[in-house]
């Protein structure tokens, strides 16, 4: 059996296993308290201090994310002085943010405007000094706007803890303190940049620093319908969202996948323009007289169906072999292999992924 | 077991012999170069060389006088030996002339003697008597001044290795007691229990515990570590075998900031003249206890001085501070049981083992036992370094061991704890110094930098510098510190220029307790504390600067306005020639005036006037 612990949260009795931070623990019976560093994938920095909570006995504010539940432990989530800090520290972030969450593709799906919005905290606290960070945007997939940075550190974890690329880091101290590849270059710059561009950074920012570029402009985040579905890539089979307007994909997010969590690669994430491109085979062709034609799907597999006929009559079905593709489903290859044993009578069968 | 007896016998007759002959010792830490000690130095042997003498020329570390730097001791065989101060190279002819030559001290030069057995000279202060030294103990700092740093033979002969020798021969769990009941607290300025520490290290489970010292000094106008590290590395190194030993830990770690070179220099040196004799390295004194030391020269940040964030940087990540729970007793460098203690409090453990802890509780008070070494900086007469008894008054360190305040001038305040520490004024110079009191009174113990001021220093100006370091030195990582501290620095730096408005005093008060209840680490939930004692002991300063648009102190440029007064004024032109912006106008012998917009506040009128005839306020 687990242990457990018992403890109090704003008057509600809370039990749960030992080791459990308080956030888990209020988390458990819905008792809200907001997080930006926090991410339960990765590392516990306890560093934007935004989910702190009064614990009579504790020395300060402690934070609930690295804070450990013990029994018998009160807490209290929405006191006065847990207020004030919370209220204090959005105002201080806020200070030093830029004011656009009218064009910012962000809003609507931003901690920092949703915890503003809840705790009624306004801008102009505390006027003085801004950031003027020139917008990162010398590749074709991320866009980064550090002035919009709250310096919640998840993509610098993301980057080294699941990806494991360490491609970015903190850089310089205090104000200035700032997350940046090495020696201040930008992820395109591949001399010193360590970016595959899988974007997975950009799948835990809570704010509006790390875009997908295709995506800026294209829609409202309450105008996206999100589609899950598995990518088509290789055959890892991870999932993602497709994100859809008007019936147009606009762009990849991550999703919970079974086989992934949030992670994908440049491919799966940036990929996607294949969707709605012109060129994209939509009807079969047919060659004729040198020129490719289209064709039904019922004169194509009759043709093909002639074809394959006639080699195996005149030189048997080893004269045939069929190569499939990683970017098929299981059940895919599984029927090419059908085809070509049951049907075809050939062994001859390959799939791309083992060259 | 195998004992140092003849080791220590041997270093012991080397070390009567060298204080039989004739010496010449100059002062070679860190305050004595920067004064010119070196150049004096090369100076003493080109002229012994010329007048052939036969005497012995060597070097030690800072006697903690600083302010009479460079500084050069003169022993002759059966006399008193002198203590010179402010000995430039052009003096050097003139002392091995008169005192060595001659036999005839140079008095008006004397700073201090030390008979020993001999008769005293008439008209020099004996060290245990003069004003620098009567309030003192010297204990840590004790071979400060008088040995050869760079020497092991003289640690040894002067009772160093003695304390390891004796924590060998006893039970483990005997010697983390010995500490206990020395009610040794953590010098660093934290004041937790060393003895208390070490426990949770040696009950800690781990097949690898490490015993690192935190030499990552970085208060403004603190260097008690730098002169312990320069003049008794040894010390430091016995202290943390004594430490390893206790807990199990084989491997030390010095993280010494590489702003002090001549301290890791004595510290390499030391760690290998140790590990010649077999008592550093594999089973030490043939116990079968191993232990190794190492350096680890930090870069720079005054943020690795937290004990989290000193142990990232050991492992070559950011130095930023980790979340504590876990403490680095459980869970510290490489994720393994790791005692990090400061420089200081290393340094005592030798002397407690060696001398007991009822010695070492025979000084202090109830709560803090023991010395505290501190740094006498800012404005007052004697500045340098000095261990006092805890529970001496500040009063007494100030105006008793320091001097009092230069130039006849008035204590103001004084800040202890650097920029973690808060300004206290005159209603507190009674004050007794323990971890406790200082708290109370709105500072802290800190490290041991003891910065004083007096009345031309403005408080607000004092809370921006400490506000502008703190903000600098931030690591960027929790959201209170990184944006707090740059968004109260702003509200000061308006007040001083004179933008500030009464409800400004009411955001800091927020902004400080905010910050210092939420921060993450050390550094910011402490980082308010300047501001917090200044505008509790001098918000009548604040509210000049906000009120009435002035300066009391008239340090805050934008606030003063430069007035000519035409009683005084001669109208002789020296200020008008010497006006930078062509601010001050008038006739020949006629009263000048001084246009306040045109003015921009450089102080060169004043200056250049001889009748007193221009004030700023």
């Amino acid at each position: 059996m687990v242990a457990t612990v018992t403890l109090t949260i704003d008057g509600i009795q809370v039990t749960v296993p030992k080791g459990s931070t308080v956030l888990e623990a209020a988390e458990s019976v819905g008792v809200f308290i907001p997080t930006f560093c926090h991410d339960p994938e990765l590392s516990k920095p306890g560093a934007c201090r935004i989910c702190v909570v009064e614990i009579p006995g504790a020395r300060n504010l402690p934070a609930s994310c690295v804070t450990e539940a013990t029994e018998g432990m009160v807490v209290y989530t929405a006191s006065e002085a847990v207020l004030e800090a919370r209220k204090t520290n959005l105002e201080l972030l806020l200070a030093n943010h830029p004011e656009d969450c009218l064009t910012c593709n962000k809003n609507g799906e931003c901690k920092l405007q949703d915890y503003a919005y809840y705790y009624g905290v306004k801008v102009g606290a505390f006027p003085g000094e801004k950031h003027n960070y020139p917008i990162e945007e010398d590749n074709p997939f991320i866009v980064r706007d550090m002035n919009k940075c709250i310096l919640c550190g998840k993509c610098v974890r993301m980057c080294q803890e699941i990806q494991g690329n360490n491609a970015i880091d903190f850089a310089y101290r205090g104000f200035n303190a700032l997350v940046t590849p090495a020696m201040g270059t930008t992820y395109s710059d591949s001399d010193i940049s360590n970016c595959v561009f899988c974007g997975n950074c950009v799948s835990v920012c809570p704010v509006g620093a790390l875009s997908e570029k295709g995506m800026l402009g294209k829609a409202r985040k309450w105008e996206i319908e999100k589609v899950t579905t598995t990518c088509p890539y290789c055959g890892v089979g991870c999932s993602f969202d497709l994100n859809v307007k008007d019936g147009k994909v606009i762009g990849v997010t991550s999703t919970d996948g079974d086989v992934n969590g949030r992670a994908l690669c440049v491919k799966g994430r940036f990929g996607y323009g294949f969707i709605n491109h012109p060129d994209r085979l939509k009807k079969p062709l047919i060659k004729k007289d040198g020129k490719f034609e289209e064709a039904t799907w019922a004169e194509a597999i009759a043709f093909v169906k002639e074809k394959l006929g006639a080699v195996k009559a005149n030189y048997g079905p080893d004269a045939i072999a069929l190569l499939s593709s990683a970017r098929c489903t299981n059940e895919e290859n599984y029927l090419m292999n059908k085809l070509a044993r049951a049907v075809l009578g050939t062994n001859s069968v390959d799939h791309c992924a083992r060259l | 077991m195998n004992n140092l007896n003849d080791l220590r016998t041997k270093c012991q007759e080397e070390y009567k012999q060298k204080l039989s002959r004739p010496r010449i010792v100059v002062g070679l830490g860190t305050c004595g170069i920067a004064s010119g000690g070196a150049k004096v130095m090369e100076a003493i042997k080109e002229e012994v060389a010329a007048r052939g003498l036969d005497i012995d020329i060597d070097f030690t570390s800072c006697i903690g006088m600083c302010y009479r730097e460079p500084m050069v001791e003169v022993s002759l065989p059966g006399a008193a030996s002198v203590v010179y101060g402010d000995i430039f190279p052009d003096k050097v002819a003139q002392l091995l002339e008169s005192h060595v030559e001659n036999k005839t001290p140079v008095y008006e030069w004397a700073a201090i003697q030390i008979p020993g057995e001999a008769t005293p000279y008439e008209g020099i202060d004996i060290m245990e008597k003069a004003p620098y030294y009567e309030k003192q103990v010297r204990s840590v700092t004790s071979r400060l001044g008088r040995t050869n740093p760079e020497s092991i033979g003289e640690y040894i002969a002067t009772g160093g290795y003695e304390g390891l020798e004796k924590a060998l021969g006893m039970e483990r769990q005997a010697v983390i007691d010995e500490v206990k009941k020395s009610g040794l607290r953590g010098r660093g300025g934290g004041g937790f229990s060393t003895g208390m520490k070490w426990q949770f290290v040696y009950n800690a489970q781990g097949d690898k515990k490490y015993a690192v010292c935190n030499a990552d000094e970085g208060d403004p106008g603190a260097f008690m570590d730098r002169s312990v590290l320069e003049g008794d590395p040894h010390a430091i190194l016995e202290g943390m075998m004594i430490a390893g030993y206790a807990i199990g830990a084989d491997e030390g770690c010095i993280y010494c900031r590489a702003e002090y070179p001549l301290a890791i220099r004595r510290l390499n040196l030391a760690i290998a003249k140790a590990e010649e004799l077999g008592i550093l390295g594999e089973n030490i004194l043939d116990t079968g206890f191993n232990f190794h030391i190492r350096i680890k020269a930090g870069a720079g940040a005054f943020v690795c001085g937290e004990e989290t964030a000193l142990l990232n940087s050991i492992e070559g990540q950011r130095g930023m501070p980790r979340v504590r729970p876990p403490f680095p007793a459980n869970s510290g460098l490489w994720a393994k049981p790791t005692c990090l203690n400061n420089v200081e409090s290393y340094a005592n453990v030798p002397f407690i083992l060696r001398n007991g802890s009822d010695w070492y509780t025979s000084m202090g008070t109830d709560k803090s036992k023991g010395s505290k070494v501190f740094c006498l900086t800012g404005k007052v007469n004697n500045t340098g370094l000095c261990e006092v008894p805890m529970g001496i008054t500040l009063r007494e360190v100030i105006f008793n061991i320091a001097g009092g305040i230069q130039d006849g001038g008035t204590f103001k305040a004084v800040q202890s704890g650097g920029p973690s520490g808060g300004c206290l004024p005159t209603s507190q110079l009674d004050l007794k110094i323990d971890y406790e009191s200082l708290t109370a009174a709105g500072s802290m113990m800190g490290s041991g930098g003891l910065v004083v001021m007096d009345e031309t220093t403005c408080m607000v100006d004092v809370a921006k510098f400490f506000l502008n370091f703190t903000q600098n030195e931030s690591c960027g990582k929790c959201t209170p510190c990184r944006e707090g501290t740059k968004r109260m620095l702003e509200i000061l730096h308006r007040i001083c220029d004179g933008q500030g408005v009464i409800e400004d005093l009411d955001t800091l008060d927020r902004l400080s307790t905010v910050i210092t209840k939420s921060a993450l680490c050390g550094l910011g939930q402490t980082c308010a504390n300047p501001i917090i004692s200044t505008m509790r002991y001098f918000r009548d300063e604040y509210m000049a600067h906000i009120v009435d648009k002035r300066c009391p102190a008239g340090v805050c440029a934008a606030l003063l306005v430069y007035t000519v007064d035409a009683e005084k004024c001669t109208g002789c032109g020296a200020c008008l020639r010497a006006c930078p912006a062509s601010a001050i106008t008038g006739e020949k012998k006629q009263p000048h005036s001084i246009d306040p917009a045109a003015c921009i506040k450089c102080g060169a009128c004043i200056t250049k006037c001889k009748f007193d005839a221009i004030y700023k306020a």
